[in-house]
């Protein structure tokens, strides 16, 4: 599309129509990341921009703007290839127990366990040594845990999906072996320094104790924060 | 000009969309906590007003809503583009979405604005989606109270303050006459007394009762005089009235 085909695309829509069309995928994105479902841009063509698609660089610029100045979020694309997007948080969430804690919290938990132990073990995780490290936690993977269910549903279909986890074969085993890395999401999300200081509380540990890892974690905070 | 969006205001709002409603103590709470970490000094409703400013190109409100049970406020995040109930599409089955406009129809329909467990069980066997095995049926009613869409209490269930507020104009264009509105305060009346004068038969809310008849020991209805035959509850004073002394820094 040329931009003088743009500029004659976007004449044919008035101000009222366009800022509609941001309000509808503005809608449409955080309906999706309720459930922290990755949002593929051709969804958002497909559901919502429709014959707008013209004019789709200067909605999602809208968009995109809207997210930080009014909700703190940050809309990234994960996949250039694929065009697909997360929504992730600019804000550091508040602790504590002034508001009633969302159902779905204590799987970041979980969560945050896995990837720690990914991070300490250097990236890549055999998946026995992660579902080893649960069952010292009383969360055995094998069983119906009250709060989350399938434990291994969870962690190798949820937060697969969700792109915190990548879970993958692991090439020339033989029975064939899988392993955990962190995914994108966490990438762009988790702070390493956090998830030190989280473990540390669990297991009443210093992160410094940590050296290595501390070090890492300490470096790519400075490196995030000035992104 | 009004004023722009902090980050305190971002972090209010990131709250409440997570829990779709609170109190006004929590909200208060939240406030506070906002204001603290990132710098602010006005007022709650104002910091709201800020909020809803920027909100409302986006056909989102975070709107105030009274208990129909103990008259405390809270605070709702309304989304007003979606004018029926798909916005629970996101967390429901389709089944499970009929399910719910069946508790919905119960409870309007009832006096009592509340519906039991026996009468939504029934109901679940009747879906015209999917039938839900009583089990199941349990299993979403759950749901239902977890997500703050109802609640219950000795196994009867009620429409929350969170229902009343997000699906009032779903539920003024389904119901219609059926809904009526409490004399007192103007909102939408489930859980009420009832005029007995026929020509009359006002509604009122159980707390609207409460503070309308204060003190009174010969009650008469507001709209035509006739003695009032309702026992007045006892309610103690509403959360939101001592949230409003909690000091803001
Ligand atoms: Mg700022
Ligand atoms: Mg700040
Ligand atoms: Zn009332
Ligand atoms: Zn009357």
């Amino acid at each position: 599309i040329t931009s003088s085909q743009a500029q004659r695309a976007r004449e044919n829509f008035t101000s009222d129509q366009i800022d509609h069309k941001v309000a509808e995928v503005v809608q449409f994105i955080l309906i999706k990341d309720q459930k922290k479902i990755p949002i593929r841009r051709a969804d958002i063509g497909k559901h919502v921009i429709k014959d707008y698609k013209h004019i789709y660089a200067e909605v999602m610029n809208r968009v995109c703007r809207t997210f930080e100045q009014v909700f703190g979020l940050k809309l990234v694309e994960i996949d250039l290839k694929q065009h697909i997007y997360i929504l992730i948080n600019k804000l550091e969430p508040i602790r504590g127990q002034t508001v009633s804690m969302h159902p779905g919290n204590p799987k970041m938990g979980l969560l945050f366990v896995i990837l720690s132990v990914i991070f300490m073990k250097g990236g890549t995780i055999k998946e026995n040594l992660v579902w080893n490290t649960l069952k010292k936690l009383r969360l055995d993977p094998g069983e119906k845990h009250d709060e989350f269910g399938d434990v291994k549903k969870v962690v190798t279909e949820e937060f697969v999906r969700q792109k915190y986890l990548e879970y993958g074969k692991i090439p020339h085993t033989e029975p064939v072996e899988y392993e955990f890395r962190w995914g994108l999401r966490a990438e762009k999300e988790v702070s390493k320094l956090k998830l030190l200081e989280f473990v540390g509380e669990l297991f009443d540990q210093d992160p410094q104790n940590w050296t290595q890892q501390f070090r890492e974690a300490s470096t790519s905070g400075t490196s995030s924060q000035s992104t | 000009m009004s004023r722009q969006m902090g980050d305190g205001h971002r972090l209010f709002l990131q709250n409440m969309m997570t829990n779709g409603i609170v109190s006004a103590a929590q909200a208060g709470m939240l406030h506070k906590k906002c204001c603290e970490l990132h710098g602010g000094q006005e007022k709650i409703d104002d910091f709201i007003n800020v909020v809803n400013t920027h909100l409302q190109p986006l056909f989102m409100h975070i709107r105030k809503g009274m208990s129909e049970e103990d008259g405390q406020e809270h605070f709702v995040l309304v989304n007003m583009a979606e004018t029926d109930i798909t916005r629970m599409a996101a967390d429901y089955a389709e089944n499970e979405l009929e399910l719910f406009r069946k508790i919905m129809d119960l409870i309007v329909e009832s006096d009592s604005g509340s519906a039991s467990s026996t009468a939504i069980l029934n109901s679940a066997d009747k879906l015209i989606s999917k039938k839900l095995k009583k089990k199941e049926a349990e299993l979403v009613l759950n749901k239902f109270v977890q997500d703050k869409w109802l609640k219950e209490q000795d196994g009867e269930y009620t429409l929350s303050v969170r229902c009343i507020v997000e699906m009032e104009p779903y539920m003024r264009t389904i119901y219609q006459d059926m809904i009526k509105v409490c004399y007192v305060c103007h909102n939408i009346a489930l859980q009420c007394q009832v005029c007995e004068n026929p020509s009359c038969e006002i509604k009122v809310h159980l707390p609207c009762v409460a503070r309308y008849f204060r003190a009174r020991s010969d009650p008469h209805c507001p709209a035509c005089n006739d003695f009032w035959p309702h026992e007045i509850p006892e309610m103690q004073a509403p959360q939101s009235q001592s949230s409003q002394n909690l000091p803001s820094s």
